[in-house]
């Protein structure tokens, strides 16, 4: 009985491993077949008949890849900086201010999670075009808006593990409040900050409807509003459209395996708060 | 005294404003914007009072089904992803030599955005499975997303597949805490394996189920993009989900009056359901 059950395991482990792979396998393979081999046949490995590495060469210019990729970057980086600044600033001011006011704002912070996006986006979309804020400014700071929550929590759980009397040494040493945090608090909430950063890139990178909303100009396209765009002008070309995809899907990958350990520590701690 | 308050509005004052101008506000206006005939070209918006609510639930039907379509969604894959997501859980932490490379593997799809997985299971659906079917004769496999039935459990397929590695991430820390000697003790008093998840092992990681039931549910109601990239809402928007028609209400009809007060109803539900769902599952912890 036991016997059975420990050969059992790693085989079932292997068959999942490789159903939950096969669509990768699918869309990779299947990308480097022109169309008629796609049609020919879907699960092998491409021919050398049907073989052709043309459809990356035209997605990686369709996409314009290096802009997209970089515009991507550029919001994703300034709008994962700014969060983790500012929140953990805030959730400091907010843990170690005693007052009804202090803990009023956090709970509004908190509860604030459960607005989904889609109630609060047109009146969102209205405010910012008056103010003129639909571009890529814009959209970092309303990142910073739509982080905060989460970012805010996970700094105030951390931070009240911190004692108190470090700060106090510092004050009677002569430091303000702002070099009281920058040099002594930032650096020892580092463990959370990565946590904070890695959420928010995962987010931000991927996501899809704020910048169709907020920066839908061709020059601005982040890779998933270009993938999307890309994606409706080649619907029946799959030969392009999945050589696209596979790109898209590149640096996502790259920085799962440069980061794993984090991102998989990261995303348990932010789900458990 | 004073110079703490100059100092709190320094340290909380800047994403403060951020999220009063992104969330709050917009929140607010959203619910005014919802008892009136707004429609984003002209810029006043003419009060009607209730009648954007009334339209929803007398006129328009494709709101109701899209209510009735999300919430049969979320109840099969919060099940689907769950189950899942902890029976990989236990497999990965049975001490196999291969465990961290099953775990790497189950929990990509997480980290890919919707967008790209829903045209990525698009291709799976509608080329790779006709194409098998039928050169093998499966007629099962044949025609998916074209029908309403073959959308929805290819959008569940698709969510089970992303977020199961998610959840099995989320059980691996429960199950890490289980005592080893209570599993040894079961083991002496002759239980049997199933004995040992059912009375043991379930019953000490209920709050991870707790956790993962609530981020499954609000992560089910509130999905779009998935929903947009795989189907589209069809065949005729027999798949829309809430998210989706509120969109399409907006930037395909520009009613954006109607669509804004099915944005507020979205509010509340997804609001009272994520609650009622979060205090429930606490109550049993406790009892537990």
């Amino acid at each position: 009985m036991k016997r059975k059950f420990q050969i059992g395991w790693p085989v079932l482990g292997t068959l999942l491993g490789v159903l939950f792979l096969s669509p990768f396998y699918i869309v990779f393979t299947n990308s480097l077949k022109t169309q008629k081999g796609i049609f020919v046949n879907v699960m092998g490995l491409p021919t050398k008949e049907y073989f052709t590495f043309k459809n990356y060469v035209q997605a990686f210019i369709e996409l314009d890849f290096i802009r997209s990729f970089l515009n991507s970057l550029l919001i994703t980086v300034s709008s994962t900086l700014l969060i983790v600044i500012f929140a953990s600033m805030a959730a400091w001011m907010l843990v170690r201010t005693k007052s009804r006011f202090s803990t009023f704002l956090f709970f509004f912070f908190a509860a604030a999670m459960l607005i989904p996006f889609q109630s609060v986006m047109l009146p969102l979309i209205n405010l910012m075009g008056k103010l003129g804020l639909l571009n890529r400014v814009g959209i970092v700071f309303m990142y910073l808006g739509f982080g905060s929550s989460l970012s805010i929590m996970l700094y105030h759980g951390f931070i009240k593990s911190i004692p108190v009397e470090l700060e106090e040494a510092a004050i009677i040493d002569g430091c303000n409040m702002f070099q009281v945090f920058w040099y002594i608090i930032f650096p020892l909430l580092k463990p959370i900050t990565v946590t904070v950063c890695i959420l928010n890139t995962m987010w931000i990178w991927n996501d899809f409807l704020l910048p169709q909303l907020v920066i839908n100009r061709p020059g601005w396209h982040t890779i998933p509003l270009k993938m999307f765009y890309f994606f409706g002008q080649y619907s029946k070309r799959w030969d392009l459209a999945l050589a696209g995809l596979v790109i898209a899907m590149i640096p996502i990958i790259l920085f799962y395996f440069a980061a794993q350990k984090h991102i998989v520590k990261g995303v348990t701690q932010g789900s458990i708060k | 005294m004073k110079n703490s308050k100059y100092w709190f509005g320094f340290f909380v004052g800047p994403i403060l404003i951020a999220f009063l101008m992104v969330v709050i506000i917009p929140a607010l206006l959203g619910i005014y914007y919802s008892f009136t005939d707004w429609n984003g070209i002209v810029n006043d918006a003419n009060w009607v009072g209730l009648r954007n609510y009334i339209d929803i639930f007398t006129k328009d039907k494709d709101f109701l089904n899209a209510f009735l379509f999300t919430a049969k969604f979320a109840f099969v894959s919060v099940i689907t992803i769950n189950i899942m997501g902890f029976g990989l859980a236990l497999l990965v932490t049975k001490g196999m030599k291969m465990s961290n490379v099953l775990r790497s593997i189950f929990f990509m799809p997480n980290l890919i955005g919707g967008l790209i997985l829903g045209f990525v299971w698009q291709f799976i659906f509608t080329k790779a499975f006709d194409t098998v079917g039928v050169n093998y004769g499966i007629a099962f496999l044949e025609g998916w997303l074209s029908t309403p039935a073959t959308g929805f459990w290819g959008l569940v397929i698709l969510m089970s597949w992303q977020l199961a590695g998610y959840m099995m991430v989320i059980y691996i820390a429960a199950l890490e805490n289980v005592p080893e000697s209570l599993k040894e003790a079961a083991e002496i008093d002759g239980a049997s394996p199933w004995q040992k998840l059912f009375h043991i092992t379930i019953p000490l990681v209920t709050p991870a189920f707790t956790v993962g039931m609530f981020l499954t549910l609000s992560n089910s109601f509130k999905l779009f993009d998935q929903n947009l990239a795989l189907t589209n809402g069809g065949p005729f928007k027999s798949t829309q989900m809430l998210a989706l028609n509120i969109y399409s209400t907006a930037f395909t009809f520009n009613r954006l009056g109607l669509a804004q007060a099915k944005a507020v109803i979205f509010l509340i539900t997804v609001a009272v359901i994520t609650l009622t769902q979060l205090s429930y599952n606490k109550k049993r912890e406790v009892e537990m």
